[in-house]
């Protein structure tokens, strides 16, 4: 795919301040899939608000 | 610009969260009672062994969360979800915008939601698919976890191949698609044919409650991602002829 740009390419430097995100995201992602009371601190009680999403969503529950 | 793509993706993703619970709230969680109730009914016929206190997991003694609250759960989790994934798809679709794949902005979007449902969904779902409760042995989740994961990173590594692949191909347009479906399958098929299988699936267990149940969590799953996939496509591309390109922080969500 040779570089025609129509929509401008955003350069690296410029998105690597925003990757910061990533890692805050994909904790989000992991308190609502996985946790069970390890980072939370919260007991099963994570687990068990989030218990039918995660069921449905399809991750491993328990 | 980077921070206008992530409020859409985490606008976009929390929208489409919620659009992907109401389905699952209409279509899953019947299934989902269905099997606790079965799940009940054997905890309570087997109450008198005492491996039947191991089997039986939080729902019945503990019950911190009553039912009616995780279903109203279900769609917290399901739009936090959208959350996050739509704000790290937004990211990564910065950074391939105009690099790889189609050159509007409407298109990309449609394209990259719908590698991520196969790859990051599709792929760990047909080797380790979503089971209702009273499927599965809490003394392994962690095992499956883990599992599952890495066939999520075998599904990415695989997307990767494929592109780097069909990107070598300088053949006709089917010659690149053949490359890349072949680059993606190989790596794929081997990770579904060489890691362990689970089977955890209780001998008596409904197989239609559980083929019900399944297709709704890929349901749920499909609904998201089509959701997320034309409504990002949709917002981005207003956005990208309204202005045309640099300015677009002066249509961003405030």
């Amino acid at each position: 795919m040779s570089g025609l740009t129509t929509p401008s390419t955003i350069p690296f430097p410029r998105l690597r301040p925003w990757l910061l995100a990533v890692p805050v995201l994909l904790l989000v992602a992991y308190l609502v899939l996985m946790d069970n009371g390890a980072v939370s601190q919260t007991g099963a009680f994570l687990h068990e608000l989030m218990h039918d999403g995660r069921h449905l969503l399809g991750v491993p529950c328990h | 610009m980077v921070r206008t793509f992530l409020a859409r993706g985490l606008l976009v993703g929390l929208l489409a969260g919620l659009i992907a619970g109401t389905f699952a709230f209409a279509f899953g969680e019947p299934r989902v009672d269905a099997a606790i109730a079965l799940e009940e009914a054997a905890a309570q016929a087997e109450a008198p062994e005492p491996a039947a206190e191991e089997a039986g997991h939080s729902h019945g003694e503990e019950a911190e969360v009553s039912r009616p609250a995780q279903k109203a759960g279900l769609f917290l989790a399901t739009g936090l979800y959208g959350l996050a994934v739509g704000g790290v798809f937004a990211l990564v679709f910065a950074g391939l915008r105009g690099r790889v794949g189609p050159r509007s902005d409407g298109l990309l979007a449609l394209a990259a939601a719908g590698t991520a449902f196969v790859a990051v969904i599709l792929v760990p779902f047909v080797k380790y698919p979503a089971n209702p409760p009273a499927v599965g042995d809490p003394d392994t989740i962690n095992s499956r976890t883990v599992l599952y994961l890495v066939m999520i990173l075998v599904g990415l590594a695989a997307t990767a191949i494929a592109v780097a692949t069909a990107r070598r191909v300088t053949a006709d347009p089917w010659a690149r698609w053949v490359a890349a479906v072949i680059g993606f399958l190989v790596p794929v098929g081997a990770a579904w044919a060489l890691l362990p299988t689970v089977d955890e699936v209780a001998d008596g267990f409904p197989a239609t409650l559980l083929w019900e149940f399944r297709l709704a969590s890929i349901g749920t799953q499909l609904v998201f991602w089509a959701a997320f996939g034309v409504l990002f496509g949709w917002v981005s591309e207003r956005a990208a002829r309204r202005t045309s390109d640099v300015p677009l922080s002066a249509t961003a969500p405030s």
